[in-house]
Protein backbone atom coordinates (compact mmCIF):
# COMPACT_ATOMS: atom_id res chain seq x y z
CA UNK A 1 0.00 0.00 0.00
CA UNK A 2 2.65 2.47 0.96
CA UNK A 3 5.12 1.62 -2.28
CA UNK A 4 1.46 2.32 -3.86
CA UNK A 5 1.25 5.48 -2.54
CA UNK A 6 4.93 6.22 -3.27
CA UNK A 7 4.67 5.38 -6.55
CA UNK A 8 1.45 7.38 -7.05
CA UNK A 9 3.60 10.20 -5.12
CA UNK A 10 6.15 10.57 -7.73
CA UNK A 11 3.79 10.19 -10.46
CA UNK A 12 2.06 13.10 -9.00
CA UNK A 13 4.99 15.31 -8.68
CA UNK A 14 5.70 14.97 -12.50
CA UNK A 15 2.14 15.63 -13.32
CA UNK A 16 1.94 18.45 -11.64
CA UNK A 17 5.00 19.71 -13.05
CA UNK A 18 4.26 19.63 -16.12
CA UNK A 19 0.49 21.00 -15.97
CA UNK A 20 2.48 23.75 -13.28
CA UNK A 21 5.28 24.58 -16.35
CA UNK A 22 2.61 24.93 -19.12
CA UNK A 23 0.62 27.15 -16.62
CA UNK A 24 3.13 28.84 -16.43
CA UNK A 25 4.47 29.78 -19.72
CA UNK A 26 0.52 30.44 -20.83
CA UNK A 27 0.11 32.58 -18.29
CA UNK A 28 3.63 34.78 -18.07
CA UNK A 29 3.64 34.84 -22.37
CA UNK A 30 -0.27 35.42 -23.03
CA UNK A 31 -2.28 35.35 -19.78
CA UNK A 32 -3.06 37.34 -17.17
CA UNK A 33 -0.20 39.73 -16.62
CA UNK A 34 2.16 39.22 -19.34
CA UNK A 35 2.03 42.64 -20.22
CA UNK A 36 0.44 42.54 -23.40
CA UNK A 37 -3.10 44.50 -23.87
CA UNK A 38 -6.24 43.73 -22.19
CA UNK A 39 -8.24 43.76 -19.33
CA UNK A 40 -5.62 42.25 -16.86
CA UNK A 41 -2.97 42.60 -19.33
CA UNK A 42 -4.23 39.40 -21.37
CA UNK A 43 -3.31 38.90 -24.87
CA UNK A 44 -6.55 39.92 -26.49
CA UNK A 45 -6.19 36.52 -28.50
CA UNK A 46 -5.53 34.48 -26.08
CA UNK A 47 -8.88 32.66 -26.60
CA UNK A 48 -8.06 31.94 -30.48
CA UNK A 49 -5.16 30.47 -29.34
CA UNK A 50 -7.25 27.77 -27.17
CA UNK A 51 -9.18 27.52 -30.09
CA UNK A 52 -6.59 26.62 -32.66
CA UNK A 53 -5.14 24.33 -29.94
CA UNK A 54 -7.65 22.33 -29.17
CA UNK A 55 -8.76 22.28 -33.13
CA UNK A 56 -5.54 20.87 -34.19
CA UNK A 57 -6.64 17.94 -31.65
CA UNK A 58 -9.88 17.88 -32.22
CA UNK A 59 -9.23 17.84 -36.34
CA UNK A 60 -6.90 15.07 -36.03
CA UNK A 61 -8.75 13.18 -33.98
CA UNK A 62 -12.21 13.53 -35.42
CA UNK A 63 -11.42 14.67 -38.97
CA UNK A 64 -8.20 13.62 -40.05
CA UNK A 65 -8.21 9.87 -38.66
CA UNK A 66 -11.18 8.61 -39.33
CA UNK A 67 -10.77 10.03 -42.71
CA UNK A 68 -7.79 8.37 -43.41
CA UNK A 69 -9.01 5.13 -41.40
CA UNK A 70 -11.99 5.04 -42.98
CA UNK A 71 -10.92 5.77 -46.57
CA UNK A 72 -8.30 2.18 -46.08
CA UNK A 73 -11.84 0.42 -44.87
CA UNK A 74 -13.35 1.35 -47.90
CA UNK A 75 -10.34 0.33 -50.05
CA UNK A 76 -9.98 -2.48 -48.69
CA UNK A 77 -13.67 -3.42 -48.82
CA UNK A 78 -13.36 -2.50 -53.05
CA UNK A 79 -10.87 -4.29 -53.49
CA UNK A 80 -12.79 -7.53 -52.49
CA UNK A 81 -14.98 -6.86 -55.17
CA UNK A 82 -11.86 -6.97 -57.33
CA UNK A 83 -10.68 -10.05 -58.64
CA UNK A 84 -7.38 -10.90 -57.07
CA UNK A 85 -4.21 -9.93 -58.11
CA UNK A 86 -1.06 -11.97 -58.47
CA UNK A 87 0.47 -8.81 -56.45
CA UNK A 88 -2.04 -7.18 -54.17
CA UNK A 89 -2.97 -3.92 -55.21
CA UNK A 90 -3.18 -2.33 -52.12
CA UNK A 91 -0.32 -0.68 -51.05
CA UNK A 92 -0.17 0.73 -54.28
CA UNK A 93 -3.15 2.51 -53.92
CA UNK A 94 -2.55 3.45 -49.98
CA UNK A 95 1.01 4.79 -51.08
CA UNK A 96 0.56 7.04 -53.62
CA UNK A 97 -2.66 8.01 -51.77
CA UNK A 98 -1.24 9.11 -48.57
CA UNK A 99 2.21 10.45 -50.42
CA UNK A 100 -0.48 12.44 -52.25
CA UNK A 101 -2.63 13.53 -48.95
CA UNK A 102 0.23 14.72 -47.40
CA UNK A 103 1.71 16.98 -49.48
CA UNK A 104 -1.80 17.88 -49.77
CA UNK A 105 -1.82 18.90 -45.93
CA UNK A 106 1.60 20.36 -45.74
CA UNK A 107 1.53 22.40 -48.53
CA UNK A 108 -2.11 23.16 -48.38
CA UNK A 109 -2.18 27.34 -48.43
CA UNK A 110 -0.11 27.52 -51.50
CA UNK A 111 -2.68 24.95 -53.00
CA UNK A 112 -6.01 26.14 -52.26
CA UNK A 113 -4.52 29.76 -52.93
CA UNK A 114 -4.72 31.51 -49.34
CA UNK A 115 -3.04 33.83 -48.03
CA UNK A 116 -2.29 35.32 -51.26
CA UNK A 117 -2.01 38.77 -50.89
CA UNK A 118 0.87 37.93 -48.09
CA UNK A 119 2.63 36.01 -50.36
CA UNK A 120 2.75 38.55 -52.83
CA UNK A 121 4.03 41.40 -50.77
CA UNK A 122 7.03 38.80 -48.95
CA UNK A 123 8.08 37.22 -51.52
CA UNK A 124 7.10 38.98 -55.12
CA UNK A 125 5.49 35.58 -56.41
CA UNK A 126 1.83 34.42 -56.49
CA UNK A 127 0.65 31.33 -56.16
CA UNK A 128 -0.87 29.95 -59.41
CA UNK A 129 1.76 26.98 -59.75
CA UNK A 130 1.15 25.02 -56.65
CA UNK A 131 -1.94 23.16 -57.63
CA UNK A 132 -0.91 22.15 -60.73
CA UNK A 133 2.37 21.02 -59.35
CA UNK A 134 0.53 18.97 -56.75
CA UNK A 135 -1.53 17.11 -58.97
CA UNK A 136 1.57 16.67 -61.00
CA UNK A 137 2.67 15.37 -58.23
CA UNK A 138 0.04 12.85 -57.66
CA UNK A 139 0.03 11.70 -61.09
CA UNK A 140 3.75 10.78 -61.05
CA UNK A 141 3.02 8.98 -57.46
CA UNK A 142 0.44 6.53 -59.03
CA UNK A 143 2.16 6.42 -61.97
CA UNK A 144 5.27 5.18 -59.91
CA UNK A 145 3.10 2.71 -58.06
CA UNK A 146 1.83 1.42 -61.28
CA UNK A 147 4.74 0.32 -62.73
CA UNK A 148 6.45 -0.71 -59.76
CA UNK A 149 3.36 -2.97 -59.27
CA UNK A 150 3.65 -4.64 -63.11
CA UNK A 151 7.48 -5.14 -62.33
CA UNK A 152 6.20 -7.03 -59.22
CA UNK A 153 3.87 -8.76 -61.48
CA UNK A 154 5.96 -9.38 -64.05
CA UNK A 155 8.78 -11.10 -61.25
CA UNK A 156 6.38 -12.58 -59.88
CA UNK A 157 4.73 -14.62 -62.83
CA UNK A 158 8.86 -15.53 -63.71
CA UNK A 159 9.88 -17.16 -60.47
CA UNK A 160 6.15 -18.85 -60.10
CA UNK A 161 6.45 -20.11 -63.66
CA UNK A 162 10.14 -21.51 -63.41
CA UNK A 163 10.16 -22.33 -59.91
CA UNK B 1 -14.89 -24.28 -25.92
CA UNK B 2 -15.57 -21.15 -23.95
CA UNK B 3 -14.11 -18.10 -25.28
CA UNK B 4 -13.34 -15.43 -22.70
CA UNK B 5 -15.66 -12.72 -23.12
CA UNK B 6 -13.73 -9.53 -24.43
CA UNK B 7 -14.98 -6.26 -23.22
CA UNK B 8 -17.22 -4.55 -25.76
CA UNK B 9 -14.89 -2.14 -27.64
CA UNK B 10 -16.49 1.20 -29.01
CA UNK B 11 -14.58 0.02 -32.38
CA UNK B 12 -12.81 -2.70 -33.47
CA UNK B 13 -9.44 -2.40 -34.35
CA UNK B 14 -8.44 -4.03 -37.28
CA UNK B 15 -4.34 -3.67 -37.72
CA UNK B 16 -2.59 -6.11 -36.52
CA UNK B 17 0.72 -4.66 -37.11
CA UNK B 18 -0.41 -2.02 -34.07
CA UNK B 19 1.62 -2.63 -30.71
CA UNK B 20 4.06 -1.32 -28.42
CA UNK B 21 6.75 -2.53 -30.10
CA UNK B 22 6.03 -0.67 -33.48
CA UNK B 23 4.79 2.36 -31.50
CA UNK B 24 8.67 2.61 -29.56
CA UNK B 25 9.88 2.44 -32.72
CA UNK B 26 8.31 5.68 -34.18
CA UNK B 27 9.24 6.84 -30.51
CA UNK B 28 12.88 6.44 -30.72
CA UNK B 29 13.38 9.06 -33.90
CA UNK B 30 10.85 11.34 -32.31
CA UNK B 31 13.04 11.19 -28.93
CA UNK B 32 16.17 12.25 -31.00
CA UNK B 33 14.38 14.72 -33.46
CA UNK B 34 12.38 16.47 -31.31
CA UNK B 35 14.90 18.09 -28.68
CA UNK B 36 16.82 19.17 -32.00
CA UNK B 37 13.81 20.87 -33.38
CA UNK B 38 13.46 22.74 -29.34
CA UNK B 39 16.78 23.39 -29.19
CA UNK B 40 17.39 24.76 -32.21
CA UNK B 41 13.76 27.10 -31.83
CA UNK B 42 14.77 28.38 -28.35
CA UNK B 43 18.47 29.26 -30.27
CA UNK B 44 16.58 31.26 -32.88
CA UNK B 45 15.00 33.26 -30.53
CA UNK B 46 18.20 34.12 -29.04
CA UNK B 47 19.78 35.34 -32.24
CA UNK B 48 16.67 37.28 -32.68
CA UNK B 49 17.56 39.67 -29.97
CA UNK B 50 15.53 42.50 -28.77
CA UNK B 51 12.85 44.41 -30.58
CA UNK B 52 10.02 43.80 -33.54
CA UNK B 53 7.64 41.41 -33.21
CA UNK B 54 9.75 38.59 -31.11
CA UNK B 55 8.59 38.28 -27.03
CA UNK B 56 10.50 40.53 -25.33
CA UNK B 57 13.25 39.07 -23.10
CA UNK B 58 11.52 40.25 -19.61
CA UNK B 59 7.92 39.27 -20.98
CA UNK B 60 8.96 35.41 -20.44
CA UNK B 61 9.23 35.18 -16.92
CA UNK B 62 12.41 33.31 -17.50
CA UNK B 63 11.42 30.87 -19.96
CA UNK B 64 14.08 31.03 -22.51
CA UNK B 65 17.84 29.61 -23.04
CA UNK B 66 20.31 32.19 -21.78
CA UNK B 67 20.55 35.13 -23.64
CA UNK B 68 23.82 35.62 -25.58
CA UNK B 69 25.33 38.22 -27.63
CA UNK B 70 24.51 36.23 -31.15
CA UNK B 71 28.18 35.15 -32.53
CA UNK B 72 29.45 36.24 -36.32
CA UNK B 73 30.99 33.80 -36.88
CA UNK B 74 30.59 31.00 -38.07
CA UNK B 75 28.32 33.09 -40.75
CA UNK B 76 25.97 30.12 -41.67
CA UNK B 77 24.76 29.94 -37.68
CA UNK B 78 21.55 31.17 -38.27
CA UNK B 79 21.21 29.52 -41.38
CA UNK B 80 21.94 26.11 -39.40
CA UNK B 81 19.76 27.03 -36.38
CA UNK B 82 16.71 27.78 -38.10
CA UNK B 83 17.01 25.64 -41.26
CA UNK B 84 17.35 22.83 -39.00
CA UNK B 85 14.43 24.03 -36.62
CA UNK B 86 12.23 24.23 -40.19
CA UNK B 87 13.61 21.62 -42.01
CA UNK B 88 13.76 18.80 -39.14
CA UNK B 89 10.46 20.16 -38.06
CA UNK B 90 8.68 19.36 -41.23
CA UNK B 91 10.55 15.53 -42.05
CA UNK B 92 9.42 14.84 -38.02
CA UNK B 93 5.33 15.39 -39.10
CA UNK B 94 5.09 12.35 -40.98
CA UNK B 95 6.67 10.61 -38.04
CA UNK B 96 4.19 12.22 -35.64
CA UNK B 97 1.23 11.32 -37.83
CA UNK B 98 2.26 7.58 -37.80
CA UNK B 99 2.63 7.42 -34.25
CA UNK B 100 -0.81 9.27 -33.61
CA UNK B 101 -2.04 6.58 -35.76
CA UNK B 102 -0.02 3.95 -33.51
CA UNK B 103 -1.50 4.94 -30.32
CA UNK B 104 -5.09 6.45 -31.20
CA UNK B 105 -6.72 3.18 -29.74
CA UNK B 106 -6.04 4.84 -26.46
CA UNK B 107 -8.17 7.61 -27.50
CA UNK B 108 -11.38 5.31 -27.12
CA UNK B 109 -10.35 3.21 -23.59
CA UNK B 110 -12.21 4.31 -20.71
CA UNK B 111 -10.41 6.85 -18.59
CA UNK B 112 -8.50 5.69 -15.14
CA UNK B 113 -9.99 6.06 -12.10
CA UNK B 114 -7.17 6.37 -10.68
CA UNK B 115 -6.91 10.14 -9.86
CA UNK B 116 -3.09 10.63 -10.79
CA UNK B 117 -3.60 8.48 -13.78
CA UNK B 118 -6.57 10.47 -14.96
CA UNK B 119 -4.34 13.56 -14.91
CA UNK B 120 -1.63 11.75 -17.22
CA UNK B 121 -3.98 11.19 -19.55
CA UNK B 122 -4.88 14.97 -19.64
CA UNK B 123 -1.59 15.56 -20.02
CA UNK B 124 -1.77 14.05 -23.10
CA UNK B 125 -4.16 16.51 -24.54
CA UNK B 126 -0.91 19.03 -23.80
CA UNK B 127 1.08 16.78 -25.57
CA UNK B 128 -0.84 16.10 -28.58
CA UNK B 129 -2.62 19.36 -28.96
CA UNK B 130 0.89 21.77 -28.85
CA UNK B 131 2.70 19.41 -31.29
CA UNK B 132 0.04 19.91 -33.43
CA UNK B 133 -0.65 23.77 -32.87
CA UNK B 134 3.47 24.21 -33.63
CA UNK B 135 3.10 21.73 -36.67
CA UNK B 136 0.30 23.85 -37.63
CA UNK B 137 1.43 27.70 -37.21
CA UNK B 138 4.70 26.84 -38.29
CA UNK B 139 3.42 25.39 -41.68
CA UNK B 140 1.00 28.12 -41.91
CA UNK B 141 3.75 30.72 -40.94
CA UNK B 142 6.05 29.95 -43.57
CA UNK B 143 3.70 30.12 -46.31
CA UNK B 144 2.21 33.44 -45.53
CA UNK B 145 -0.95 32.37 -44.52
CA UNK B 146 -1.68 33.86 -41.59
CA UNK B 147 -5.71 32.74 -41.29
CA UNK B 148 -5.05 32.59 -37.51
CA UNK B 149 -5.11 35.87 -36.87
CA UNK B 150 -2.80 35.85 -33.69
CA UNK B 151 0.77 36.82 -33.75
CA UNK B 152 2.56 33.95 -34.85
CA UNK B 153 5.40 34.66 -32.65
CA UNK B 154 3.65 35.05 -29.46
CA UNK B 155 1.52 31.74 -29.88
CA UNK B 156 4.72 29.40 -31.61
CA UNK B 157 6.86 30.27 -28.57
CA UNK B 158 3.99 29.61 -26.21
CA UNK B 159 2.81 26.49 -27.11
CA UNK B 160 6.63 25.08 -27.60
CA UNK B 161 7.16 25.68 -23.92
CA UNK B 162 3.43 23.60 -23.44
CA UNK B 163 5.08 20.91 -25.84
CA UNK B 164 7.99 21.16 -23.84
CA UNK B 165 6.26 20.50 -20.71
CA UNK B 166 4.32 17.78 -21.85
CA UNK B 167 7.22 15.71 -24.22
CA UNK B 168 9.52 15.75 -20.82
CA UNK B 169 6.51 14.05 -18.66
CA UNK B 170 5.44 12.19 -21.48
CA UNK B 171 9.23 10.67 -21.67
CA UNK B 172 10.27 10.45 -18.13
CA UNK B 173 6.72 8.28 -17.63
CA UNK B 174 7.30 6.31 -20.60
CA UNK B 175 11.18 5.86 -21.21
CA UNK B 176 10.78 2.50 -19.38
CA UNK B 177 7.89 1.02 -21.25
CA UNK B 178 9.98 1.88 -24.65
CA UNK B 179 12.87 0.43 -23.60
CA UNK B 180 11.04 -2.67 -22.72
CA UNK B 181 8.88 -2.84 -25.23
CA UNK B 182 12.17 -2.26 -27.87
CA UNK B 183 13.65 -5.04 -26.49
CA UNK B 184 10.23 -7.16 -27.21
CA UNK B 185 11.40 -8.06 -30.49
CA UNK B 186 13.93 -7.91 -32.62
CA UNK B 187 14.57 -4.97 -35.22
CA UNK B 188 16.74 -7.63 -37.60
CA UNK B 189 14.11 -10.30 -37.30
CA UNK B 190 11.34 -7.52 -38.27
CA UNK B 191 13.24 -6.56 -41.01
CA UNK B 192 13.70 -10.10 -42.56
CA UNK B 193 10.03 -10.52 -41.64
CA UNK B 194 7.85 -10.90 -44.97
CA UNK B 195 4.07 -9.91 -45.04
CA UNK B 196 3.57 -13.34 -44.79
CA UNK B 197 4.83 -13.92 -41.41
CA UNK B 198 3.40 -10.90 -39.74
CA UNK B 199 1.96 -12.14 -36.55
CA UNK B 200 0.27 -9.57 -33.98
CA UNK B 201 2.28 -8.39 -31.32
CA UNK B 202 1.70 -10.08 -27.72
CA UNK B 203 -1.74 -8.61 -26.25
CA UNK B 204 -0.32 -5.23 -24.34
CA UNK B 205 -1.66 -3.68 -21.04
CA UNK B 206 -1.95 -0.12 -23.18
CA UNK B 207 -4.67 -1.48 -25.05
CA UNK B 208 -2.76 -1.34 -28.32
CA UNK B 209 -2.73 -4.78 -29.33
CA UNK B 210 -5.74 -5.36 -31.18
CA UNK B 211 -7.64 -8.43 -29.89
CA UNK B 212 -9.05 -9.62 -33.05
CA UNK B 213 -7.56 -7.57 -35.96
CA UNK B 214 -7.56 -8.45 -39.62
CA UNK B 215 -5.49 -10.59 -41.87
CA UNK B 216 -2.24 -8.38 -42.03
CA UNK B 217 -1.84 -6.20 -46.00
CA UNK B 218 1.41 -4.34 -44.99
CA UNK B 219 4.45 -5.70 -42.91
CA UNK B 220 6.23 -4.22 -39.99
CA UNK B 221 9.12 -3.78 -42.18
CA UNK B 222 6.63 -2.11 -44.61
CA UNK B 223 4.94 0.04 -42.30
CA UNK B 224 9.03 1.35 -41.45
CA UNK B 225 9.49 1.96 -45.05
CA UNK B 226 6.03 3.23 -45.62
CA UNK B 227 7.05 6.23 -42.70
CA UNK B 228 10.84 6.25 -43.31
CA UNK B 229 9.82 6.98 -47.36
CA UNK B 230 7.73 9.87 -46.27
CA UNK B 231 9.78 11.41 -44.45
CA UNK B 232 12.39 11.24 -47.17
CA UNK B 233 9.38 12.60 -49.59
CA UNK B 234 8.98 15.33 -47.41
CA UNK B 235 12.62 15.94 -47.03
CA UNK B 236 13.16 16.11 -50.81
CA UNK B 237 10.51 18.90 -51.02
CA UNK B 238 11.99 21.14 -48.61
CA UNK B 239 15.71 20.76 -48.92
CA UNK B 240 15.38 23.23 -51.84
CA UNK B 241 14.75 25.69 -49.08
CA UNK B 242 18.29 25.79 -48.40
CA UNK B 243 19.89 24.64 -50.93
CA UNK B 244 20.67 26.83 -53.95
CA UNK B 245 21.56 23.98 -56.07
CA UNK B 246 18.71 22.08 -55.22
CA UNK B 247 16.66 25.34 -55.09
CA UNK B 248 14.25 23.90 -58.10
CA UNK B 249 13.07 20.72 -56.33
CA UNK B 250 11.28 22.70 -53.18
CA UNK B 251 8.02 22.17 -55.72
CA UNK B 252 5.79 23.72 -53.72
CA UNK B 253 6.96 26.46 -51.54
CA UNK B 254 7.74 30.00 -52.83
CA UNK B 255 11.59 29.79 -52.68
CA UNK B 256 11.87 27.06 -55.17
CA UNK B 257 10.92 29.09 -57.97
CA UNK B 258 12.92 32.21 -59.62
CA UNK B 259 11.93 35.99 -58.66
CA UNK B 260 13.09 37.44 -61.90
CA UNK B 261 10.68 39.50 -63.58
CA UNK B 262 11.11 38.20 -66.70
CA UNK B 263 13.47 35.83 -68.70
CA UNK B 264 16.37 38.45 -69.42
CA UNK B 265 17.11 38.28 -65.35
CA UNK B 266 16.58 34.60 -64.77
CA UNK B 267 20.02 33.52 -63.36
CA UNK B 268 21.22 36.67 -63.08
CA UNK B 269 22.81 38.61 -59.78
CA UNK B 270 19.78 39.15 -58.27
CA UNK B 271 17.60 36.21 -59.18
CA UNK B 272 17.11 34.75 -55.95
CA UNK B 273 15.05 34.93 -53.32
CA UNK B 274 12.80 38.06 -51.51
CA UNK B 275 11.84 38.17 -48.22
CA UNK B 276 9.48 41.71 -48.75
CA UNK B 277 9.02 43.43 -51.54
CA UNK B 278 9.72 46.65 -52.96
CA UNK B 279 6.19 47.21 -53.76
CA UNK B 280 5.13 46.48 -50.04
CA UNK B 281 7.15 48.37 -48.13
CA UNK B 282 5.36 51.02 -49.85
CA UNK B 283 8.58 53.51 -50.07
CA UNK B 284 8.41 55.88 -52.79
CA UNK B 285 10.84 55.18 -55.98
CA UNK B 286 12.17 58.85 -55.86
CA UNK B 287 13.57 58.32 -52.60
CA UNK B 288 15.65 55.34 -53.38
CA UNK B 289 16.79 56.74 -56.44
CA UNK B 290 17.25 60.89 -57.06
CA UNK B 291 16.72 61.78 -52.79
CA UNK B 292 18.67 59.01 -51.27
CA UNK B 293 21.17 59.82 -49.24
CA UNK B 294 22.55 58.11 -45.90
CA UNK B 295 22.74 59.30 -42.47
CA UNK B 296 25.70 58.35 -39.92
CA UNK B 297 24.56 59.72 -36.52
CA UNK B 298 26.44 59.34 -33.16
CA UNK B 299 29.63 61.18 -34.19
CA UNK B 300 30.24 64.97 -33.38
CA UNK B 301 27.74 65.82 -35.70
CA UNK B 302 25.77 63.84 -38.38
CA UNK B 303 27.63 63.12 -41.69
CA UNK B 304 25.45 62.58 -44.65
CA UNK B 305 27.02 60.62 -47.72
CA UNK B 306 25.08 60.04 -51.41
CA UNK B 307 25.85 56.82 -53.71
CA UNK B 308 29.08 58.57 -54.73
CA UNK B 309 30.81 58.84 -51.65
CA UNK B 310 29.62 56.28 -50.14
CA UNK B 311 31.21 54.12 -54.10
CA UNK B 312 34.27 56.22 -52.87
CA UNK B 313 34.76 54.52 -49.66
CA UNK B 314 36.91 51.25 -49.72
CA UNK B 315 34.45 48.79 -51.09
CA UNK B 316 34.66 44.68 -49.37
CA UNK B 317 33.19 42.13 -51.12
CA UNK B 318 32.16 39.05 -48.88
CA UNK B 319 30.19 35.85 -49.43
CA UNK B 320 27.95 35.31 -46.91
CA UNK B 321 24.32 33.29 -46.69
CA UNK B 322 21.33 35.71 -45.82
CA UNK B 323 18.20 33.17 -43.64
CA UNK B 324 14.79 33.68 -42.80
CA UNK B 325 12.82 32.66 -40.49
CA UNK B 326 10.57 30.79 -43.08
CA UNK B 327 13.47 28.14 -42.69
CA UNK B 328 15.10 29.41 -46.16
CA UNK B 329 18.43 30.51 -46.78
CA UNK B 330 20.64 31.79 -49.51
CA UNK B 331 23.90 32.39 -49.83
CA UNK B 332 25.52 35.08 -52.24
CA UNK B 333 28.35 37.34 -52.84
CA UNK B 334 28.08 40.78 -51.34
CA UNK B 335 30.04 44.27 -52.32
CA UNK B 336 30.35 47.29 -50.11
CA UNK B 337 31.54 49.57 -47.07
CA UNK B 338 32.62 47.67 -44.03
CA UNK B 339 30.24 49.10 -41.26
CA UNK B 340 33.15 49.70 -38.81
CA UNK B 341 34.56 52.30 -41.53
CA UNK B 342 30.99 53.40 -41.92
CA UNK B 343 31.57 54.57 -37.66
CA UNK B 344 34.96 55.51 -38.59
CA UNK B 345 33.14 58.54 -41.07
CA UNK B 346 30.83 59.10 -38.58
CA UNK B 347 33.42 60.21 -36.42
CA UNK B 348 33.56 57.12 -33.79
CA UNK B 349 36.69 54.66 -33.71
CA UNK B 350 35.74 51.22 -33.74
CA UNK B 351 36.61 50.29 -30.09
CA UNK B 352 33.70 53.26 -29.33
CA UNK B 353 31.13 51.83 -30.60
CA UNK B 354 28.38 49.72 -28.15
CA UNK B 355 26.10 49.34 -31.22
CA UNK B 356 24.29 50.80 -33.68
CA UNK B 357 20.88 51.20 -35.18
CA UNK B 358 20.31 50.72 -38.90
CA UNK B 359 16.63 52.29 -39.99
CA UNK B 360 15.51 51.74 -42.88
CA UNK B 361 13.17 54.53 -45.11
CA UNK B 362 10.30 52.14 -44.61
CA UNK B 363 8.17 52.95 -41.95
CA UNK B 364 6.76 49.45 -40.20
CA UNK B 365 7.28 46.93 -37.37
CA UNK B 366 10.36 45.50 -39.16
CA UNK B 367 11.71 49.01 -40.68
CA UNK B 368 14.82 48.80 -38.51
CA UNK B 369 17.44 46.78 -36.63
CA UNK B 370 19.70 47.00 -33.63
CA UNK B 371 22.82 45.32 -34.37
CA UNK B 372 25.46 44.85 -30.95
CA UNK B 373 29.16 45.13 -31.08
CA UNK B 374 30.55 42.33 -32.56
CA UNK B 375 28.38 42.44 -35.04
CA UNK B 376 29.25 46.15 -36.33
CA UNK B 377 32.48 45.52 -36.03
CA UNK B 378 33.06 42.05 -37.73
CA UNK B 379 34.87 42.34 -40.53
CA UNK B 380 32.43 40.85 -43.29
CA UNK B 381 29.34 43.16 -41.81
CA UNK B 382 28.83 45.27 -44.39
CA UNK B 383 26.32 48.08 -45.84
CA UNK B 384 26.04 46.38 -49.46
CA UNK B 385 25.52 48.02 -52.33
CA UNK B 386 25.69 45.28 -54.90
CA UNK B 387 25.47 41.60 -55.34
CA UNK B 388 26.78 39.46 -57.27
CA UNK B 389 28.83 42.28 -59.28
CA UNK B 390 25.83 44.17 -59.95
CA UNK B 391 23.90 46.63 -58.22
CA UNK B 392 21.05 45.87 -55.81
CA UNK B 393 17.47 45.43 -57.40
CA UNK B 394 14.79 47.51 -55.80
CA UNK B 395 13.72 43.90 -53.86
CA UNK B 396 16.81 43.51 -52.61
CA UNK B 397 17.14 47.28 -50.46
CA UNK B 398 18.59 48.89 -53.45
CA UNK B 399 20.57 51.08 -53.26
CA UNK B 400 21.68 49.74 -50.09
CA UNK B 401 21.42 46.91 -47.24
CA UNK B 402 22.72 45.52 -44.46
CA UNK B 403 24.20 42.35 -44.31
CA UNK B 404 25.45 41.02 -41.20
CA UNK B 405 26.93 37.17 -40.80
CA UNK B 406 24.55 35.04 -38.66
CA UNK B 407 22.43 37.65 -38.60
CA UNK B 408 18.60 36.70 -38.87
CA UNK B 409 17.26 37.89 -42.34
CA UNK B 410 14.80 40.32 -41.13
CA UNK B 411 17.65 42.47 -39.18
CA UNK B 412 19.56 42.53 -42.38
CA UNK B 413 17.74 46.15 -43.00
CA UNK B 414 16.89 46.56 -46.70
CA UNK B 415 16.69 50.20 -48.28
CA UNK B 416 19.05 51.91 -45.57
CA UNK B 417 18.38 55.37 -44.44
CA UNK B 418 20.16 55.94 -41.60
CA UNK B 419 23.08 54.19 -39.53
CA UNK B 420 23.08 55.46 -35.28
CA UNK B 421 26.20 54.52 -34.15
CA UNK B 422 25.87 54.49 -29.82
CA UNK B 423 28.99 55.45 -27.92
CA UNK B 424 30.00 53.17 -25.13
Amino acid sequence: MLRLLAGNAVRLVLVAGCFLLAGYAVVTIVGPGSGGSGPYGTDPSLPWMAVWFLGALVLHDVVLFPLYAGGDRLLTLALRAVPATRVPLINHVRIPVLGSGLALLMFLPGIIRQGGATTLAATGLDQEPYRERWLWLTAALFAVSAVVWLVRTIVTRASSAGG
Amino acid sequence: MNRPVAPRRVVRWRSPIRGPWLTSVFALPLLVGMPIVIVTGLLDWVAYGEGQSIPAREDLGGLHLPVFAWPTDPAWLFRLTEGVHVGLGMVLVPLVLAKLWSVIPKLFTPPPLNPVRLLERFSLILLVGSVLFEIVTGLLNIQYDYVFGFSFYTAHYTGAWVFIAAFALHVVLKLPTMVRSLRSRSMRTELATPLADTVPEPPDDDGLVAPDPDPPTMSRRGALALVGGGMLFVGALVVGQFSDGLRRTALLLPRGRTTAPDSTERGGPNDFPVNRTFVASGIAVAAITDDWSLELTGGAAPVRLDRAALAALPQHTATLPIACVEGWSTLQTWTGVRLRDLARVAGLEPEQVCSATVRSIEVGPFAQATLHAGQVLSDDSLLAVQVNGADLSRDHGHPARVIVPALPGVHNTKWVGSIGFVRC
